[in-house]
């Protein structure tokens, strides 16, 4: 009994840190509406700091000094981001921030290795607090026990800020109605500058406070990111004390579970943001969104043939997409596949993302079990690759057909985020299934026959399937169930008025979505001769996501575009530069500053203009 | 600060980031009909590793084969030609190590890969050199099935593999009174399969042996405080431990306040690794039996050669990667002078046997698997002027645990 106890103590501890970042998070993404993608950025940063002013200051001053001075560093960073850059995106759709903060993120780990040293960094344990007591006979941490009186204490400081001061009220003001706040006069852009310096001071203050109980590395951000998010999405969106609930909840269930089942704590927090979301869809403490005010997630003009000059272009696209291998060698041959494979992988996203209104974060989930159903047909059952061609897709149809049964129920963040959880339970099947899936050392062997055994009959092959593919997906999007599905996004009552239901058509377009990304899949299996449980991993989703929002989300050819640009670039940068994270991120924020429509968006509003220009 | 390649570009080495010239000397070989190799025409290496993912090993890894190589070229090179290294990043990820072993493959031209760090990447690019039917020097990865489950007569690895580790660690294991043990490692293969060998030859050795509770934290992600709380529940009177990286500081600091160490013997893989020991500074947990790399009291005549060579390139001193990193390009190049040529075929015949000297003495490649007979150090952890380090150890050779051939042969499947 004195043992749980502890191990509860143990729990609420590790909440701590874990409310900071996220009670960070849901403020920022509460008024904002930014999906902050380089929190965790801002987390790692923070502890960076803490260390380096932690080693240089001396003394019980300097330590709890250097703390605090390194998380107001983060605060006024975070404000710099957000004036210098997603200030710029304020009229993009809503998803285009998370595409700006990833650069921001990608440009973070680069630097902080420049900077700091590959070298894990082990700081300071805090001054006085160093050593442990005995509660019921076993020793727990000083700092730990520090640490469970500062999160009620941070949740009360941040109740009085929001209730009693003029800041707080606006912030609360927005969150609630954003375009009403404005419209009374309050200046957004020094709100949104103050906001994003809270949640970032937030996220620096909770990595500064590792310090004495964690190595200082430069994977941190990505570790804390997925937690946070999961943390705010249990919480609900925007609500304080819902985070301080889900981080007590979600560490508590974690130090409990392990006692049971050691293995769990690789997927107890998928496992419980699942279960919170598909019984209370909005989190714990979120409230449905205000109806009256849809928030129009894909603007331009409607859906459209392409022009004469369109069909030029994508002719002569074509063409040369055939005749590419009389041009280049194999390896740029198999480069041009692994890109023509993300290019479907990329409109099967958009067909989520763009008709659907819906941003799936754990799409990747489908694209890997397509590669697995191939992979195991293949050596399970020594199947031949066009039966593995067909296996993976069909076991990605099938995942799909259960998961958007109760994903689509959900929307907005809360419908990519439960996508993101049934992706990482199926993951860490693949991942902990050693004898069937080969655990992370995957299934290698894989490789392609007959004519596709070649580079050249491998690229004639991807070129079909998945040309054809994102043809297919154009024709669904343009056909009738596109403009149904399209309906449901806009105006979801009057749809359900007429007869189109959301259910149903969501549902539809997302198996249809999952059973294309399962044939890229299937395909980037033979490719790479081997699947690995990263092919439905966050990076690979995060990646669909990227290649969508960089080409621009209003239409398929958009989605291929990102695909071409994100793809080549990343292995070219990959192969010529060791800061190829550095150089990418900074290529995607100097691109979402440029074109905050996309790429082919940002080409299509130019076209009407030039159009005006000619007559 | 990571160098640059232009930084590299002096003492020898020659690093290729497909340069003009490359490009040039490509079209010029098209054109002239692919000319026959010439004399001083360069041994092409291909190299693969995790440069972005774990810089703390990749680093110093680079830096070992740096030094190996310009100490070769500046030797004469290897058959009258001089090595020519061309290196690509992984991201740690497979799926980028394959695009990687295709380009230097295919368009590279090199005459044999090396590198990889992670164990499922070395997987992917051996079962890629095997499709490509060319040789690949695994330098790193740890994996059992690398030699024998998924062993490949393309492939020859360096490093000792964990069965090694563990043996050499249940052996000294075996010799402790405790009774009562308990595993903490990583929820992935290099966790499960270290815990999996070690208990088994433990057990085999010490029958009386209970084991009393298992921690399976995810990789990079363990809350270290829920763990040693756990496994204090169990009330071992020794604990395994293969975690390593942050989660091992995380663990070790959690651990001596909750006093989990106290008057208990800790076995750990890797632990004495400076990659790893050296963060933990005066926190190091005093009396852990760890394998590493005690570079500062080796003492060995071939490895003083190697620490005052190391020293004076790069100011610093080497880590187990720099050991690594020397030893893989020592070892092509031992296998590219026994084979007299660069044909894939004779290369492989080469291998099977060829010796190396490294900075742990004389290696030899096993002809059943494969598999050098490189080892590791097993002592004890100290601290020293705020420093943690390795004590009273020994230098154990791969040779003396590894399975024998004829077993290795067994485990192994067939070419």
């Amino acid at each position: 009994m004195e043992f749980l106890l502890v191990q509860g103590l143990t729990g609420l501890a590790s909440a701590a840190s874990l409310f900071l970042v996220a009670s960070g998070l849901s403020i920022i993404f509460g008024v904002t509406r930014v999906v902050n993608f380089a929190h965790g950025s801002f987390y790692m940063v923070g502890a960076y700091l803490a260390y380096t002013l932690t080693e240089r200051l001396s003394g019980p001053l300097g330590f709890w000094g250097g703390v605090l001075a390194a998380a107001v560093l983060v605060g006024l960073f975070g404000a710099l981001v957000e004036a210098v850059l997603l200030r710029r995106l304020a009229r993009a759709p809503e998803l285009f921030q998370l595409l700006a903060t990833f650069g921001v993120t990608l440009i973070v780990q680069d630097l902080v290795v420049m900077v700091w040293g590959p070298e894990d960094l082990v700081g300071r344990r805090a001054p006085g607090l160093s050593g442990a007591v005995e509660v019921f006979g076993q020793l727990v941490p000083q700092y730990d026990l520090f640490l469970i009186a500062l999160g009620p204490l941070v949740l009360l400081g941040l109740h009085l800020l929001f209730r009693r001061t003029r800041f707080g009220v606006l912030v609360r003001a927005a969150t609630q109605d954003r375009d009403m706040t404005a419209a009374l006069g309050i200046d957004q852009k020094r709100l949104f500058t103050g906001v994003f310096a809270l949640g970032s001071f937030l996220a620096g203050l909770g990595g500064a406070l590792q310090l004495p109980r964690d190595a200082v590395n430069h994977l941190m951000d990505m570790q804390v990111i997925v937690e946070a998010f999961v943390v705010v999405v249990i919480g609900g969106l925007g609500s304080v004390p819902g985070a301080f609930v889900a981080a007590a909840a979600v560490s508590l269930l974690n130090a409990f579970g392990i006692l049971v089942f050691p293995a769990i704590a690789m997927v107890s927090i998928f496992l419980v943001m699942a279960v919170v979301l598909v019984v209370r869809p909005h989190g714990l403490f979120g409230a449905p969104p205000p109806v009256g005010h849809p928030q129009p997630t894909v603007a331009g003009e409607p859906w459209r043939a392409l022009d004469g000059r369109e069909r030029a272009a994508a002719t002569v696209a074509a063409a040369a997409a055939v005749a590419l291998p009389f041009l280049v060698g194999d390896y740029g041959l198999t480069v041009a596949s692994e890109i023509l494979i993300m290019m479907l992988f990329a409109a099967s996203v958009h067909l989520l993302m763009g008709a659907g209104g819906l941003a799936p974060f754990g799409h990747a989930v489908f694209f890997g079990l397509g590669g697995y159903g191939a992979a195991l047909s293949a050596t399970h059952w020594g199947a031949s690759m066009a039966f593995g061609l067909a296996a993976g897709p069909v076991l990605a149809v099938a995942a799909a057909c259960v998961a958007g049964w109760f994903c689509v129920r959900l929307s907005g963040v809360y419908f990519a985020m439960l996508t993101l959880a049934f992706a990482q339970i199926v993951w860490s099947v693949a991942f902990q299934w050693v004898e069937v899936t080969g655990g992370d050392n995957g299934i290698i062997g894989v490789w392609p026959e007959g004519f596709a055994a070649s580079a050249r009959g491998f690229y004639w092959l991807s070129l079909a399937l998945c040309l054809g593919g994102a043809l297919a997906l154009r024709a669904v999007v343009l056909s009738p169930f596109g403009y149904a599905l399209r309906a449901v996004r806009d105006a979801p009552a009057r749809a359900e008025s007429i007869g189109v239901g959301r259910f149903g058509q969501q549902w539809f377009a997302f198996v249809l979505a999952g059973g294309f990304a399962g044939l890229a899949g299937a395909l980037f299996a033979y490719l790479k001769g081997s699947v690995f449980p990263a092919n439905m991993g966050v990076g690979m989703s995060v990646d669909g996501l990227v290649m969508v929002l960089l080409g621009g989300v209003e239409t398929v050819s958009g989605a291929l575009v990102g695909a071409v640009v994100y793809k080549a670039l990343s292995i070219w940068l990959l192969s010529a530069t060791d800061m190829s994270k550095l150089v990418l991120g900074a290529l995607i924020v100097t691109l979402v500053a440029a074109f905050p429509a996309g790429i082919a968006g940002s080409l299509a509003l130019l076209r009407p203009r030039a159009e005006g220009a000619r007559l | 600060m990571i160098p640059t390649a232009a930084e590299f570009g002096g003492g020898g080495v020659m690093i290729d980031r497909r340069s003009f010239g490359a490009w040039l000397a490509a079209a010029v070989a098209v054109l002239a009909g692919g000319a026959p190799a010439r004399a001083a025409d360069p041994i092409r290496v291909g190299e693969i590793n995790s440069y972005s993912g774990i810089p703390a090993f990749t680093e110093p890894y680079r830096k070992g084969w740096q030094l190996a190589v310009e100490e070769i070229n500046a030797a004469g090179g290897v058959l009258g030609r001089p090595i020519e290294v061309i290196s690509r990043d992984d991201a740690g990820r497979p799926a980028d190590a394959i695009t990687a072993a295709n380009e230097l493959v295919s368009r590279e031209k090199v005459d044999l890969l090396a590198g990889t760090f992670f164990s499922n990447i070395g997987l992917a690019v051996s079962d890629f050199a095997r499709q490509r039917k060319i040789l690949f020097v695994a330098a790193e990865p740890l994996t059992d099935a690398m030699v024998w489950e998924q062993g490949s007569r393309y492939t020859f690895r360096l490093r000792p593999p964990n069965w090694v580790q563990a043996a050499i660690l249940a052996e000294e294991a075996a010799k402790l009174p405790a009774k009562r043990w308990a595993t903490i490692a990583p929820n992935y293969e290099y966790g499960q399969s270290a815990v999996k060998v070690f208990k088994q030859i433990l057990s085999e050795k010490r029958p009386d042996i209970e084991w009393v509770g298992e921690q399976w934290p995810p990789q990079g992600k363990i809350d270290a405080g829920s763990v040693v709380q756990a496994t204090l529940a169990t009330k071992p009177d020794a604990i395994l431990n293969v975690t390593f990286g942050p989660d091992l500081v995380k663990l070790v600091r959690e651990g001596n306040t909750r006093g989990l160490f106290r008057g208990r013997d800790v076995v750990s893989f890797i632990t004495g690794e400076p990659e790893y020991l050296d963060p933990l500074k005066e926190e190091t947990p005093e009396g852990w039996i760890v394998t590493g790399y005690p570079w500062q009291a080796v003492g060995t005549p071939e490895h003083q050669k190697f620490l005052d060579a190391y020293k004076a390139r790069f100011n610093d001193y080497p880590r187990l990667g720099s050991v690594v990193g020397y030893a893989t390009f020592k070892t092509i190049a031992a296998i590219v002078e026994r084979a007299g040529s660069l044909d894939t075929e004779k290369l492989i015949e080469a291998g099977r046997g060829v010796e190396v000297d490294t900075p742990f003495g004389r290696i030899a490649f096993r002809a059943a698997d494969h598999q050098s007979t490189l080892g590791a150090f097993v002592g004890k952890t100290a601290v020293k002027d705020g420093r943690g380090v390795m004590v009273d150890f020994v230098y154990r050779s791969g040779a003396d645990y590894l399975p024998d051939e004829a077993t290795a042969t067994k485990l192994r499947r067939p070419d």
